[in-house]
């Protein structure tokens, strides 16, 4: 049994809360200001109250506090104490015995009926915490409700990831088919793959053609002018070295291939775009877009 | 009224009067229910509907199909998303369950986020 059970135990044990009074005997005018923000139009109720107005009656008001034996009350500072610090209501099931007649003066008593947890939930780890009040006319009880709250530790929004633009950025893996390319833009020229046999352009590298099949690539040089064909907006995950969010660009080149690479600046379908180098270190210079007004 | 029944669509437009006034006439002075600064600072969009407005209008809902001649014995609710000022609280209904003049009505009262509640309804209608 843990310490948070043995607590409830203990409190459950002491059964019933000493009843409370509510502050008014059931009346006319509760009732009616209570039917106006409702909106029900129900014409039978000028002498008895409507049934889901019970916990009105016994509500603590505006300057109200717990009475010390109130069971939910001692439950609740104990889940405080324990890191269980917010609270959400999840069930109330009211039973009415009777309607109850103007005039009549109710009280409440509470109990501790039980303490689940701890539980995993959508809002965090925590415990449910059932109680069960009576309301009373007299000695006799005239309706009863199950009272049901998570009070709970509210989950770790997980931590945002750090954006890192002074770290490196992700460097291309370039291999044997992909050299040509980057050896061309640390010379500031677009290289596109063509073919050594059929003079076919493509785009990204490989090592053969695919339509015909050789294995002679060679290149031109592009003019760097395109139209943008697709956009995304990445706005996370967060990536090294990039500040979000930003725009990649799937640019088809007036040469016929289609290229990705970052825009910089709004993003149109259908936009001319012209191909910027920016040095990154000796070793690697990236390619990008710029919206270009063209004449 | 038999087993299956429908209750006809009910929509509630909870703007901020209605979440205030309604707080107030069941004695909920908590801030979450009538003040928007507060309720921001607490982590929630808006002030929202306290339960036991959310009872009330279940019971609002039953009664005003069942006519006021039918007595409310139980209302049980289970409470979801909240709903927020300016949320439309849409309310749907059915008779799930009769024994002789004793019926059993399944509520949900849904906004745009989800289900704000579901519950049920026991009614006792005259012979």
């Amino acid at each position: 049994m843990t310490d948070i059970e043995k607590e409830a135990a203990r409190i459950a044990e002491q059964g019933e809360s000493a009843p409370r009074l509510a502050r008014d005997p059931v009346n006319l005018p509760m009732i009616n200001n209570w039917l106006e923000a409702i909106g029900d139009k129900h014409p039978g109720y000028t002498e008895v109250a409507p049934p889901a107005m019970v916990q009105v009656w016994t509500m603590p008001g505006l300057h109200g506090r717990r009475a010390p034996d109130d069971p939910l009350g001692q439950m609740m500072a104990i889940l405080d104490e324990a890191g269980y610090t917010s609270v959400v209501a999840t069930n109330s099931d009211q039973t009415y015995h009777r309607y109850l007649k103007v005039g009549e003066h109710l009280s409440m008593a509470t109990s501790l009926e039980d303490v689940t947890g701890p539980k995993r939930t959508g809002l965090g780890e925590g415990w449910f915490v059932t109680t069960r009040s009576t309301w009373y006319v007299g000695d006799e009880p005239v309706a009863e409700m199950r009272f049901r709250v998570l009070k709970y530790r509210p989950a770790q929004k997980p931590e945002p990831v750090a954006e890192t633009p002074e770290a490196q950025p992700i460097r291309p893996s370039v291999n044997r088919d992909t050299e040509y390319f980057w050896e061309g833009c640390r010379q500031n020229e677009l290289r596109i793959q063509r073919c050594g046999g059929c003079g076919l352009l493509r785009h990204p590298p490989g090592p053969m053609c695919p339509e015909c099949g050789a294995t002679k690539p060679k290149y031109l040089v592009s003019d760097g002018l395109g139209v943008v064909y697709s956009y995304v907006v990445h706005h996370h995950p967060a990536v090294p070295g990039k500040r979000t969010p930003f725009v990649i660009a799937l640019v088809e080149l007036d040469e016929g291939v289609r290229m990705l690479g970052e825009l910089d600046g709004e993003p149109a379908i259908g936009q001319r775009v012209e191909v910027v180098f920016t040095k990154v270190d000796d070793e690697l210079t990236m390619p990008s877009w710029r919206p270009r007004a063209d004449r | 009224m038999r087993i299956g029944d429908p209750l006809p669509e009910w929509h509630v437009e909870a703007t901020p009067t209605f979440v205030i006034s309604t707080a107030l006439a069941t004695r909920d002075f908590q801030d979450v229910h009538h003040d928007r600064d507060l309720a921001v600072r607490r982590g929630s969009k808006d002030i929202f509907i306290n339960i036991l407005t959310t009872t009330g209008l279940v019971q609002r809902y039953v009664t005003d199909w069942a006519g006021p001649e039918a007595l409310v014995r139980q209302i049980n609710v289970r409470l979801g998303a909240p709903c927020f000022a300016y949320d439309t609280l849409k309310f749907f209904g059915q008779v799930v369950e009769r024994q002789e003049q004793d019926l059993t009505i399944e509520v949900v009262g849904r906004t745009a986020h989800g289900d704000h509640v579901t519950g049920t309804v026991r009614i006792e209608v005259p012979a």
